[in-house]
């Protein structure tokens, strides 16, 4: 399994097999789920229309957790396994991560000034997340801070790895510890406390965010690859010898 | 039909909560797509131009 | 790869880093263990009525936070005045306030308050914040469980007992 990472141009393959398919599903799943969320679901009986913007901030929250718990993964697998396609992916993943940890603080500051009377407070939960946030602004900068590429990414990956354990603290916050933001109402013990005319709104517009989020990460994956190639290329034209991977093998 | 719209874009009084983060949510997956796709296009791009170069050079 | 050392195949190194890569993972799982766990107390975010009446370490002259239920019937306004009691069904507390409430703010829901102990029993709120709980759904279903008698407090019971202490 791990192995499909050792060879570029198998995963570019399989990736390009996926693609279509996830940008259908995100293309189905977000309309459908915006249009539930926005027309057909109904207002809660103590927060009113409010409550749509969960919509939006809990499938962003997920994301967020979701997509650095892929990059500590891919980071363990990259520190372990060597395969420089690790690198790439996890460094893909952190961008995406920190768009959707934006929106979930942005969305969650305009719910809580509607739900709770304040755009913020520092109790665990939101303080977990902004947390969180930081870290993936500090992956970002920690790649591009090393002139050597494969240093920055060996950094980034202890980074990615040692900051996994705020993933844990943000899900039970909500349980550990005395905190405005409510526990959670999907994946709780005894099932979850939505209403399914709110609760398939809000999985579909979920599978919609992961599609989207799936088909970018290969988008951003294959920019990488080329970019890599095209370094190599152009180091391999400046040395004034043949291009050694291959791509140009008649140039030789 | 406009008093309907316009109860709509209320959002029961939320509208001014509700539609600011559904803006902001479309703004960020936006510029996460422009900017992949973006990069995409041009390391794809300068490849292709490179191989077209290679190609034509060739006696 | 063309280094000089003798050469150990790649299967041991790449056990060994994983190992490593293990070990490291469990102290430091168990550094932000013990690091939360002392810091738990500074964790909470507010104080329920219990806690005042119980801990020792609540500070008395400066501004903290309670949190737990407006007791139903409880809410009085006298001009700018509002008076409700905050409870989590063992303990109670006064609590007054001048200011705007949130729209959330209702009798039998949660509330986290922040201000000050004036009197024991009593507490000056500089700010009032609704807590709602995880329970979402629409209001006829809401109104037709209420109907049939099926309603569990703890599905209005939010922010009950701070959590701090399992």
């Amino acid at each position: 399994m791990v192995n499909i990472l050792a060879n570029p141009a198998r995963f570019l393959r399989l990736a390009g097999a996926v693609l279509p398919w996830c940008w259908a599903a995100a293309a189905v799943t977000g309309g459908v789920g915006l249009w539930l969320a926005v027309f057909v679901s109904p207002a809660d009986y103590q927060q009113g229309d409010s409550v749509r913007i969960m919509y939006i901030h809990v499938p962003a929250a997920w994301m967020a957790l979701a997509a650095y718990t892929l990059v500590a993964v891919f980071s363990a697998v990259a520190l372990v396994w060597k395969h420089p396609l690790a690198h790439i992916v996890a460094g893909a993943a952190v961008p995406l991560g920190a768009g959707f940890t934006a929106i979930c603080l942005v969305t969650g500051m305009l719910w809580g000034k509607t739900s709770w009377g304040t755009w913020w407070v520092w109790d665990a939960r939101l303080t977990s997340v902004l947390v969180l946030f930081f870290l993936y602004l500090g992956l970002i900068a920690l790649r591009g801070a090393f002139d050597d590429a494969e240093r920055g990414n060996r950094a980034a990956a202890l980074l990615a790895l040692v900051g996994f354990v705020n993933i844990p603290i943000i899900k039970f916050s909500v349980d550990w510890w005395a905190t405005l933001h409510q526990p959670a109402s999907v994946l709780r013990i005894g099932g979850p406390a939505i209403h399914p005319s709110m609760l398939w709104p809000l999985l579909t517009m979920a599978v919609a965010f992961m599609a989207y989020f799936a088909a970018l990460l290969i988008l951003s994956v294959r920019a990488e690859i080329a970019g890599r190639k095209l370094q190599a290329l152009l180091v391999a034209a400046g040395r004034n010898e043949p291009a050694a991977d291959g791509l140009q093998g008649e140039a030789r | 039909m406009t008093a309907a719209v316009t109860e709509f874009f209320r959002m029961g009084g939320y509208g001014a909560y509700v539609w600011p983060a559904f803006a902001f949510a479309a703004l960020v997956l936006g510029g996460m797509a422009w900017r992949v796709l973006a990069r995409l296009r041009a390391s794809e791009g300068a490849l292709d131009r490179m191989r077209d170069r290679a190609e034509g050079g060739r006696p | 790869m063309t280094t000089a050392r003798p050469r150990r195949p790649a299967f041991t190194r790449r056990r060994r880093r994983l190992y490593l890569l293990g070990a490291a993972a469990v102290v430091l799982g168990l550094a932000a263990m013990l690091i939360l766990n002392a810091f738990e107390d500074n964790l909470v975010f507010f104080y329920s009525p219990t806690d005042l009446a119980t801990r020792t370490d609540v500070p008395r002259d400066r501004l903290i936070r309670i949190g737990g239920l407006v007791e139903k019937g409880s809410v009085a306004r006298q001009g700018a005045e509002v008076r409700f009691t905050v409870t989590d069904t063992a303990n109670r507390l006064a609590v007054v306030y001048r200011g705007i409430l949130p729209d959330l703010f209702r009798e039998g829901q949660g509330v986290v308050a922040q201000g000050r102990l004036t009197a024991p029993g009593t507490f000056e709120a500089r700010e009032v914040l609704a807590k709602h709980d995880e329970t979402y759904m629409p209001r006829e279903v809401a109104d037709a469980i209420k109907r049939s008698g099926q309603w569990k407090e703890s599905e209005g019971k939010a922010g009950a007992g701070t959590g701090a202490t399992p």
